[in-house]
């Protein structure tokens, strides 16, 4: 029989911070900047430049560390992390190693209908590296430091998890409660969030580890996904075929499917890690640590409960609408000015799903605003505009944020009320077709649809359908 | 007393610190390495059992900035440091990491 496989997972998660300056010095962190427009001679490490700690990544940090149940380390230091490359214009970064800023905690996850613990080593504050570009042609690579000394804070779990579900579930529930915090973005493919996936494989029921790799560059969560079975296989053949595992770092190229090891830069897992001399500790306070704890939002599982409790909104749908902060931020704002949370979420979880897969918009990137949502739900409340009416205004509100008052009333779409219009065109209609008239008199109720759409067509869709129907009911009745 | 350097220790560090250095330099670099540590080993004689190591001289902490821009546009003044630049970046050999 074939030997069974078990997957270990350990996941180094790097976060950029959502603060306005870099972690050592006053430049903007904005992403998209022209080249090298946003550095000093702090972040491009030039001699004699000191850095002074950013306190907003220390407040950030702490208020991570606190919602994914870590011990915030009170008294905690950076040190040097020693290693040459181009990215790295310091030749060092400076980074946490001794006494990190939180050790010690879990978040829990749910993958495969159980729920799980996945513990988290240690988290720590260091700065970003620049970013390189390299050109195809010219055997030259292009430096731009504006992301050069952004802040990061690095998580590193256990290797508690077991398959790329689990993975996907951490990395989720890591992205909810960050962004919840509003400590960052927490975007893949801007490189705000990244994982780099440790992994081992060994035969079910053995206790020891298999040697691991550790697998770079993963921007999406589809690549995770997909290098986290590439490796796996890789690393059972391997096995199969009697050879070993050798402990390296790889890149996983996700064209290709496949990870390829990186050039072994020589002796660089050497980093020679000391005490940053151009820093003094950080002494976090009892008092500090209880104000962030207090300022902690309603994070996701609260903020279902009390959708559920609250607005009767079902499981499923509370589930959607707190899967992501803008979703939250969308929902709660337009109920608080229109007052109809059911409403609210039937246009969230119907029409704004369907445009944003339709258009391949991410909901971080949704347009419209709370305002001219909760007029479109009036609109349609007062029986202004019609429901078929009322979808065309709002893929305009979702593509261009129009205000949906003003547009019914320039493009003339507000539902005709006046009852003697209406009961013209219905009786001109009532003529046009005897036979239709004729079936439903004779018992076929469903002749009377065909009515109401003639009617609608009549009225170029600014009646009310249910009224049409009424009406008609009434008229035919005679 | 009498720190010895071996030449696997120098050939390391070399590598480390991306260093090619001649025989000569091998040996002088030997040398002031062994003098530095001879002389961080007075340290040694005094008991330093039950002391918090310590990183800093001075009792200070938790210097702060506010996270608020000061910096503007640096890209003139940083990039007076490129030996080489192209498209307002610095231009390196191909590096792939």
């Amino acid at each position: 029989m074939a030997k069974q496989y078990e997957t270990v997972i350990g996941l180094e998660v790097h976060v950029e911070l959502a603060t306005k300056t870099k972690i050592f010095c006053g430049c903007s962190t904005a992403f998209g900047g022209a080249p090298n427009t946003h550095t000093c001679p702090v972040c491009t490490g030039m001699p004699g430049s000191l850095p002074v700690l950013n306190k907003k990544v220390v407040e950030y940090a702490t208020a991570v560390g606190l919602a994914t149940n870590c011990k915030i380390t009170q008294v905690c230091k950076f040190d040097r992390k020693n290693y040459f490359y181009p990215d790295n214009p310091q030749n060092y970064q400076i980074s946490q190693l001794y006494l990190p800023i939180a050790r010690d905690g879990y978040v829990e996850i749910e993958a495969g209908g159980h729920q799980k613990k996945i513990r988290i080593h240690e988290m720590h504050m260091e700065e970003d590296a620049g970013k390189l570009v390299h050109d195809e042609w010219d055997d030259t690579s292009l430096v731009d430091y504006n992301r050069s000394g952004v802040p990061l804070i690095e998580i590193v779990s256990e290797p508690d998890m077991r398959s790329a579900d689990e993975v996907m579930a951490y990395l989720e529930k890591l992205r909810l409660i960050i962004q919840y915090l509003g400590a960052s973005d927490c975007k893949l493919q801007e490189g705000s969030m990244r994982a780099d996936v440790n992994l081992s494989i060994r035969e079910v029921g053995a206790e020891e580890f298999g040697t691991r790799t550790e697998m770079k560059n993963l921007n999406s969560f589809k690549a995770i996904a997909r290098a986290i079975d590439g490796e796996r296989a890789r690393q059972i053949e391997l096995l199969e075929e009697g050879k070993e595992v050798i402990q390296e770092t790889r890149r996983w190229d996700d064209n290709k499917e496949y990870s390829y090891a990186m050039r072994s830069k020589e002796d660089a897992q050497d980093y020679r890690y000391f005490p940053e001399p151009d820093l003094v500790p950080i002494v976090i306070s009892d008092e500090w640590i209880a104000k962030i704890r207090t300022a902690q939002p309603e994070f996701q599982t609260e903020k279902m409960e009390r959708y559920k409790k609250e607005f009767e909104i079902p499981e499923y749908d509370a589930g959607i609408l707190t899967g992501s902060k803008k979703m939250a931020d969308l929902f709660e704002a337009t109920t608080a000015i229109c007052g109809k949370p059911k409403k609210v979420s039937n246009w969230l979880m119907g029409e704004t799903l369907r445009l944003m897969k339709e258009q391949g918009v991410e909901v971080d990137d949704l347009k419209f605003s709370p305002e001219n949502l909760a007029k479109l739900v009036n609109l349609v409340d007062s029986g202004d505009i019609n429901s078929s009416v009322a979808k065309e205004v709002f893929e305009k509100i979702f593509t261009k944020n129009i205000d949906p008052d003003k547009y019914v009333e320039e493009q003339g779409l507000k539902t005709v009320n006046d009852d003697g219009a209406l009961k013209a065109v219905i009786e001109e209609i009532i003529a046009k077709n005897p036979k239709a008239v004729a079936e439903y008199k004779g018992g076929k109720e469903k002749a009377i649809g065909a009515l109401v759409g003639q009617t609608m067509k009549a009225m170029q869709g600014k009646a009310n359908p249910a009224k049409v129907n009424e009406m008609l009911k009434e008229m035919l009745k005679a | 007393m009498a720190n010895v350097i071996s030449d696997e220790t120098i050939e390391y560090v070399g590598i480390l610190a991306k260093l090619e250095l001649s025989e000569q330099e091998k040996e002088d670099a030997k040398k002031d390495m062994e003098k530095m540590l001879d002389y961080i080993d007075t340290l040694n004689e005094l008991d330093t059992s039950g002391i918090e190591p310590m990183s800093h001289v001075f009792p200070v902490n938790n210097v702060f900035r506010e996270d608020e821009v000061t910096n503007g546009d640096g890209r003139a003044n940083t990039l007076k440091n490129a030996p080489l630049q192209k498209n307002n970046s610095f231009e390196v050999p191909k590096t792939i990491g």
